[in-house]
């Protein structure tokens, strides 16, 4: 941060005026001078909607999950209720910005900010942001900007119209058990197609009837070839490899559920996997995001366009977000993805910039290297889990004071197994990579059969990971399996080594179906 | 170019179906922290909203995640003591940090309870559920008082069709005086010197030239005063003014025996709600007096009124003939509408029936505007009913029922909220 004396600023022909009022031309002109710089730093964005709200509909878009349409639920009004008591309370300021991963990408401006509040946010989401959902390779495989919004309408127009049909209770429970296993509902291997509104309404139609042509394939009660014999049934296993996805096997196989109930699975398990990887890029993406709207209006205040007033409400701001509270403040929970992504990408430039001679060995790839490129290359690439093991720095690791605590239960006592020295670098990298990946943190939980001749139960099984059980919902959660499966469900959870060492099950009766 | 859209006038309250559904969903437990509320507070404060909870076990989304057991390795912010290998005791109640941050807030259910707020009406309607009002009632006691628009002097802004003309054209007659009266006044000593000039001197005087220009140059600055300026125009103002009433007392008459237990007590305390609230429909201000009795009656506060309990036998009369003394000495009739609603289990001394029969009749009666009596008993109505079923055939204000619960509550007050004017 360079400290100009006053007398050496040039005031810019365009400089924004001090007044913490906004106005619409203000914002355009705001706006128009972020585009240009963010333009020249060469971030590629989709084309920006800044949308001017209330308090009132940001809490709105809140509790649904930031779409601008969505289906209703008694969840979403749960989380409304208690974003606005911590809201009227006071005890917390609403978050200055949600951005919409649609293109165009939609940002919304809250009308309580001031102008330079805007203007951050419009460097933060409508710049950041939105350029990291364009860029990103998640995104880019994973979520389809073009077609969300229309897809959110088909889900919520369909949803509503099952709701008349078959009563908004029965398409409640449908619902509850699906967002129960949303965070399951994610091929992490296979590519989704791009599809359009009408063509998902056509294909819907079409899906209905064929699938159930089909489920019931799996249980013909046709006799038996009498030549198949009983090992060959045993390696006729179904299915034939473990299922990650289970809401689309539920989707796919589910004996007994209705067409518009698949296809309610189908659209929960839609929109989880466009939120799969918001999931798995928030280091990066609001590090992204915070490091473009720092830079851009640093750019701006050295051309002259914002004043010093601007700045100081602009870095309040920024501090708090990017602030860090050590693990024994009262403050602390948690890593800051906004400090530790700001940081990393803030470093990276140093690192290209002015390498020292530890970065040379510790990167000899990037240091010296042109940053913008080397910053568009990480932005691109990546994710968290990813990201964090390629370009952690050792600098930083001792900025933060990083350390590792090793907590098995097998011990009376916990142990620090790495600090910030030499020895402890890479493996602090690699254990704070670790901890952003989604598959250590989710327990392993995949189809593993289907008792096909028998009483038609589904097995899940639960590959447990470093011995870490499962919590107390387990239970209510194979209910909710159950509910959509409409047999007995059971879990067993296998150590490392395969071996089966724990089993539950949930019995599932017929009557259930309609009451609990 | 941008897409700039304003969207604060559209598109509000998007979340209130959602929210309708969780209430739906909820239900239950709503209503009975809405039981507990009206069990907690007074009869007069029953208009605004509530804080229910719910304990978070109840309204959880269940999620598959790991618990706190086998190996949790973390990377924390901060270190400031601690050296590779250094033991740490286990700090208590589990954690580690570890785990706490994904799994902690839905792992421990009995952690807090999910809080939120019932809107004043959203209180009122879970409350009436039971009392089976019709929704005529019931939108009459849920609505807000009624105002009327009433003129309060003028305003400078408003819209185009509460302009007053007369106000705004004085205005801008002051305006121009004020702005212009130099310079006319001016304007006219230039032109009595000029005419004076032009009858004893030639026309082409210098004089006569340099008055020229300045009355020419007055005129001008007169003509540039606008005739009408914005900032002269005046607005009727009109304000709204809460309905004039009247003001009304509420006697809420109750029978403190043995033999009224909790749960009498709470019907009849809803009992009086329910007037109380018709009345603040109609009245502005509104005076309760408390009278409890056993066999002998007091003047009490709220809170005594409902929570203190005596044992012992009944005299109904003496509630009454305090009712009659309390309303003689303080509420003269003319400035006085009076209400009562008496609650009782309909026990009382067998001579005492006969008194009380009396008393209402000849005194209380033709002094109240209204008179509810409840019996809250599932027994056979006993001579206090049978003597009282007398004053009900005399007169048509005094309105009597027999409650088992709270649903039956209503019919007693029938003839009242049909009587309701508006």
């Amino acid at each position: 941060m360079e400290n100009k004396p006053a007398s050496a600023r040039v005031k810019h022909p365009h400089a924004l005026p001090e007044q913490s009022e906004w106005t619409f031309e203000l914002i355009e002109q705001a706006h128009e001078e972020i585009r240009r710089v963010a333009g020249n730093f060469g971030l590629d964005t989709y084309p920006n909607q800044l949308e001017i709200i209330t308090a009132e509909q940001m809490m709105d878009a809140y509790a649904s999950v930031g779409m601008p349409v969505s289906y209703h639920h008694w969840s979403f009004g749960k989380h409304f209720l208690s974003t606005e008591k911590s809201y009227k309370r006071g005890q917390m300021g609403l978050a200055y910005e949600i951005v919409i991963n649609s293109n165009p990408c939609i940002a919304y401006l809250m009308e309580e900010n001031s102008l330079t509040m805007q203007a951050l946010v419009i460097a933060h989401a409508a710049y950041g942001h939105n350029s990291f959902f364009k860029g990103n390779y998640l995104f880019r495989t994973w979520t389809d900007a073009d077609a969300i919004i229309d897809y959110m309408v088909f889900a919520k127009n369909y949803i509503a119209q099952c709701e008349q049909r078959y009563g908004a209770e029965a398409v409640e429970l449908i619902l509850d058990s699906c967002h129960a296993l949303q965070n399951y509902g994610v091929d992490r291997y296979k590519r989704p197609a791009r599809i359009s509104l009408s063509e998902e309404r056509e294909r819907q139609n079409e899906r209905e009837a064929y699938l159930q042509s089909q489920v019931n394939d799996l249980w013909r009660t046709l006799p038996r070839r009498p030549e198949v014999h009983e090992d060959e049934q045993e390696q006729q296993r179904f299915p034939h490899e473990p299922q990650e996805n289970i809401l689309y096997f539920i989707e796919k196989y589910s004996p007994l559920l209705e067409p518009w109930q698949r296809e309610i699975v189908r659209i929960i398990r839609k929109i989880s996997q466009y939120f799969y990887p918001q999931r798995q890029t928030q280091v990066m993406n609001e590090g992204w995001a915070t490091f473009w709207h720092y830079t851009i209006l640093y750019q701006l205040y050295d051309e002259g366009i914002v004043g010093d007033g601007f700045m100081m409400e602009f870095l309040q701001s920024h501090t708090n977000v990017v602030y860090q509270p050590p693990v024994n403040s009262r403050h602390f929970s948690g890593i800051n993805p906004y400090a530790l992504g700001f940081a990393m990408m803030s470093d990276i430039r140093r690192i290209c910039e002015n390498p020292t001679a530890e970065d040379r060995e510790w990167f000899p790839d990037i240091a010296g290297s042109d940053w913008q490129a080397t910053l568009q290359f990480a932005m691109r690439n990546f994710k968290d889990e990813s990201f964090i093991a390629q370009y952690l720095s050792p600098k930083l690791i001792r900025d933060f004071h990083f350390f590792a605590i090793l907590d098995d239960d097998s011990k009376d006592r916990l142990q620090v197994s790495a600090i910030h020295d030499d020895n402890g670098y890479r493996y602090i990298r690699q254990q704070l990579a670790g901890q952003y990946n989604l598959g250590n943190r989710e327990p392993n939980i995949q189809v593993w059969s289907v008792d096909m001749h028998g009483d038609r139960a589904l097995t899940l099984r639960h590959t447990q990971y470093l011995r870490r059980p499962l919590n107390q919902q387990t239970n209510e959660m194979l209910k909710h399996v159950a509910r959509l499966w409409g047999f007995d469900i059971y879990l067993e959870t296998v150590d490392q080594a395969n071996n089966v060492i724990a089993r539950q099950e949930c019995k599932w009766e017929k009557r259930n179906r309609y009451t609990s | 170019m941008v897409h700039l859209i304003d969207r604060r006038i559209q598109g509000k309250n998007k979340s209130a179906p959602n929210r309708e559904r969780f209430l739906r969903r909820y239900r239950g437990q709503i209503k009975e922290a809405v039981a507990r509320a009206v069990k907690g507070r007074s009869i007069t404060d029953m208009e605004s909203g509530e804080s229910i909870s719910i304990p978070v076990k109840d309204v959880n989304e269940p999620n598959f995640g790991h618990a706190h057991g086998g190996i949790w390795e973390g990377v924390h912010p901060g270190n400031e003591e601690y050296q590779k290998g250094d033991q740490i005791a286990r700090p208590k109640g589990g954690g580690g940090g570890s785990g706490k941050g994904q799994g902690g807030n839905s792992e421990n259910p009995a952690e807090d309870d999910f809080v939120f707020q019932l809107s004043r009406e959203e209180f009122m309607n879970y409350f009436f559920e039971d009392l089976a009002l019709p929704n005529m009632v019931k939108t009459q006691l849920t609505s807000t008082i009624d105002f009327k628009s009433q003129r309060a002097g003028y305003k400078t802004s408003g819209s185009a069709s509460s302009l007053h003309v007369l106000r705004s054209l004085r205005g801008a007659m002051g305006r121009r005086i004020a702005m212009g009266g130099k310079s006319a006044r001016r304007l006219k000593e230039a032109e009595k010197e000029m005419r004076d000039l032009m009858e004893t001197s030639f026309p082409d005087d210098l004089r006569i030239e340099a008055l020229k220009q300045e009355i020419h140059h007055l005129r001008t600055r007169l003509l540039a005063i606008p005739f009408l300026d914005p900032f002269d125009l005046r607005y009727n103002n009109r304000i709204k003014v809460p309905k004039p009433a009247s003001q009304c007392v509420m006697f809420c008459l109750l029978d403190v025996s043995g033999s009224m237990d909790e749960q009498k007590k709470d019907t009849a305390k809803r009992f009086f709600i329910l007037l109380y609230l018709f009345l603040t429909r109609a009245y502005e201000k509104i005076e309760v007096v408390f009278i409890r009795h056993h066999t002998t009656a007091q003047e009490v506060d709220e809170d005594a009124f409902f929570h203190s309990r005596e044992s012992g036998g009944t005299i109904v009369s003496s509630a009454l003939n305090l009712l009659a003394q309390t309303i003689r000495e303080r509420y003269a009739e003319s400035d006085w509408n009076v209400y009562v609603a008496q609650a009782s289990d309909g026990d009382n001394w067998d001579n005492d029936s006969v008194t009380c029969k009396d008393i209402l009749s000849h005194t209380i009666m033709p002094l109240v505007q209204y008179y509810a009596y409840v019996e809250i008993t599932e027994g056979e109505p006993q001579n206090l009913w049978l003597e009282y079923e007398h004053v009900a055939q005399l007169y048509p204000h005094f309105a009597m029922q027999k409650i088992e619960n709270p649903a039956d509550i209503y019919p007693v007050f029938r003839e009242l909220f049909k009587k309701q004017p508006n």
